[in-house]
């Protein structure tokens, strides 16, 4: 029982990460109707940036904070330069425009930091495991994960449901030509809607970093799982990337830890091996063709009038 | 007049041509990954490899070289079709190379079907120790389950009971995964193949093997996976409570990034680069001045390579049509290698001893020193599988 819980913390962890990354994926997708590939480059370069500013100053959270500003910068110069001629295009041209970008990203970050990666180690005093429940313990860093992806979840539901900014992204997503109709500047909203996606893309990647490893491509597997998320939860939809990863999180890491042991119950020691791993990261694309079977919309669609 | 001229130019050509033979220039084609999460382990055996040939004064067997440089992009599919263009479109001499046990699996066939002369300097699938061997394959580097083997048996040194075995689920994770429980006497209570090349989180596994509650966890993780792998290892608390034991895991490509998380981790290998011979000190002297990098095993394996090619060329003094008299002195192994002894089994794989490593702190500075020699004089156990031909 004890064991299950720990899985489940574990797979409730791993959702978090991925609804850092799907959230802005799920905003910039519903509201400004564009396929970013190059979402995983911003995770990437985020925690790239991150661990050069933690090395500068030697400080873990003030490489954070810098790395996020800088993230966001890059993400608006992003905008400014390469995504703005792809608006109103067919998706096939924002497909190849953003893999475009994707290469540009994994070559110019070999170019300035090399092929070998990097770390971003976390303050000693972190590096330790915690005891959750009497006989549970938890590395301390992932429960400070689950808890700072809470607060930006929170801090992102109050942005968008209860400011005027977040009006207009609501707006935005459901009626963009009454949006600018209305005289709104469409362009400021879509290069805000963007930079704050990169933002949250960026602090995906840097959050990871300490329990993965900095290096080139490490945004292009998590990305698939966060377009899976988006797909499942309902694209345009906040709610819905945020149940989606969960339930993503927790199949996935569920299926890693019990299938394995059950395919080996039911076929020889040496399939069931083979079998088990290949057949838990089958399982969230088997979710997703449900969902896209049954619930083509998501299980939480964006609300459209 | 005229006459006078063509004679001259029938007798220059004639007198050209014996000069036009020996120019004959050596094409490798060297297949690695040099794009991707793992490019440091391509650059660190193309920096080796391109370092063998300064110190061979850029020849081998006394032949000028051309040296050329594919991306398998770590994928079986890539790689292979890589090898074919080299062999067909280059018409390459020599391939050397290969990381990957599942890209030189999947590349043997057009080699061998060619009778190309592969130098593999990293990928140990047990098939090709076994019944895949070739007369024209060569390995300078060892049998996926020799070391992890190595290691099971330091293991019942240490008089560890019980392990849980982890490991990704390709050709190599598996043939390690067996080395281990080949040598290792004690009880394995957990056996876990992961998602290869792309586990995002060891967090399933770490706490499936927690839960096991063995005396000792076997991980075999290259790469960036290692560093992952060793860095959640440590955040779980684990490292106080159930010593890790290591193949291929930590690295002089993975110790800078991994520091103090990795120090105190046992690991096998046949190649460290403090072992005390000549040809590994200026090996290593060399790659530091040059790279400003220390050499990791995959280099040290990659710079024998060159060396090898060069005994078996100059033997044949320059021959490369003559392909049983070259093959013949690739099998006399006459180099110095890095490692220290180096010779071949019938089988094209060596035979050679296996030391635990250590990472240490001396000051500032992390690096791997020779702790003690585990196995002298290793053969694979799949040599007598292996029929090759006269």
């Amino acid at each position: 029982m004890l064991y299950l819980i720990e899985q489940c913390l574990n797979g409730v962890q791993l959702g978090m990460l991925l609804f850092l990354l799907a959230a802005g994926l799920t905003l910039i997708f519903g509201i400004m109707d564009l396929v970013n590939l190059a979402h995983g480059s911003l995770y990437m370069v985020g925690a790239y940036l991150a661990a050069t500013f933690a090395a500068l100053t030697g400080s873990f959270v003030a490489g954070l904070v810098l790395g996020l500003i800088a993230t966001l910068a890059v993400g608006i110069v992003l905008e400014v330069v390469a995504i703005r001629p792809l608006y109103g295009r067919d998706h096939l041209d924002h497909v190849l425009g953003t893999f475009g970008l994707l290469l540009f990203f994994n070559d110019i970050v070999r170019w300035i930091w090399g092929p070998a990666g990097m770390t971003l180690s976390l303050p000693s005093q972190m590096l330790a495991a915690v005891q959750v429940l009497p006989g549970v313990f938890y590395p301390m860093y992932r429960i400070v994960i689950i808890l700072a992806t809470l607060a930006v979840g929170g801090l992102l539901y109050v942005l968008v449901m209860r400011t005027r900014i977040g009006m207009l992204i609501r707006a935005g997503a459901s009626n963009r030509e009454m949006v600018s109709a209305l005289g709104i500047n469409i362009t400021l909203l879509y290069t805000l809607v963007f930079g704050l996606g990169a933002a949250l893309a960026g602090f995906a990647g840097m959050i990871a970093a300490p329990i993965s490893f900095v290096q080139i491509g490490m945004g292009e597997n998590i990305l698939i799982l966060a377009f899976v998320v988006i797909i499942i939860g309902g694209i345009g939809s906040i709610r819905g990337a945020f149940v989606a990863s969960i339930i993503v999180g927790l199949i996935d890491t569920l299926g890693r830890a019990f299938l394995p042991d059950l395919a080996r119950n039911f076929l020889s020691y040496s399939a069931g091996s083979s079998l088990g791993p290949a057949l838990s990261s089958m399982l969230i694309y088997m979710l997703m063709a449900g969902v896209l079977v049954f619930r083509p919309e998501g299980l939480f669609p964006a609300s459209r009038k | 007049m005229k006459r006078i001229v063509l004679v001259a130019c029938a007798a220059l050509a004639l007198a050209m041509s014996p000069a036009a033979a020996q120019q004959k220039t050596i094409k490798i084609g060297f297949v690695s990954t040099f794009s991707g999460p793992v490019a440091a382990i391509g650059n660190d055996m193309r920096n080796s490899f391109e370092l063998a040939l300064d110190h061979l004064g850029r020849k081998l067997g006394g032949l000028p070289v051309e040296v050329i440089y594919e991306d398998d992009q770590i994928k079986p599919e890539v790689g292979v079709q890589k090898i074919q263009k080299l062999i067909e479109s280059d018409k390459v001499d020599f391939i050397v190379g290969i990381i990957w046990s599942n890209v030189l699996l999947a590349s043997l066939k057009p080699v061998i079907d060619s009778k190309t002369f592969m130098i593999v300097t990293n990928a140990g699938a047990s098939q090709l120790a076994g019944e895949q061997c070739s007369p024209y394959v060569f390995s300078t580097s060892w049998n996926n389950d020799q070391t992890p083997q190595a290691i099971g048996l330091y293991m019942n040194q240490k008089n560890v009971k019980t392990a849980f075995l982890i490991g990704p689920n390709y050709a190599a994770g598996k043939d390690m995964l067996e080395g281990v429980a080949a040598t290792f006497k004690g009880q394995i209570v957990g056996r876990e193949l992961t998602r290869w090349p792309d586990q995002l989180d060891f967090s399933a596994e770490l706490s499936k093997a927690a839960a096991a509650k063995p005396d000792a966890i076997f991980a075999f993780y290259p790469g960036g996976a290692g560093i992952q792998f060793i860095t959640q290892y440590v955040q779980k608390g684990l490292k106080d409570q159930i010593p890790l034991y290591t193949a291929f895991t930590i690295d002089e490509l993975s110790l800078p990034r991994l520091k103090d998380l990795a120090v105190g981790i046992p690991g096998a290998q046949q190649w460290v680069n403090d072992l005390p011979n000549e040809a590994n000190k200026k090996y290593v002297a060399d790659y530091k001045a040059k790279y400003k990098l220390s050499p990791s095993f995959y280099g040290s394996q990659t710079y024998d390579a060159a060396l090898l090619i060069d005994s078996g060329l100059r033997a044949t003094k320059g021959d490369m049509t003559n392909k049983d008299a070259l093959r013949k002195a690739l099998e006399k192994a006459d180099f110095k290698s890095v490692r220290g002894n180096f010779k071949f089994g019938p089988n094209h794989i060596p035979i050679q001893n296996f030391y635990l490593q250590a990472a240490v702190k001396e000051g500032d500075d992390f690096r791997l020193k020779t702790v003690a020699t585990i196995v002298e004089n290793d053969q694979d156990k799949h040599v007598s599988k292996c029929k090759m031909p006269n």
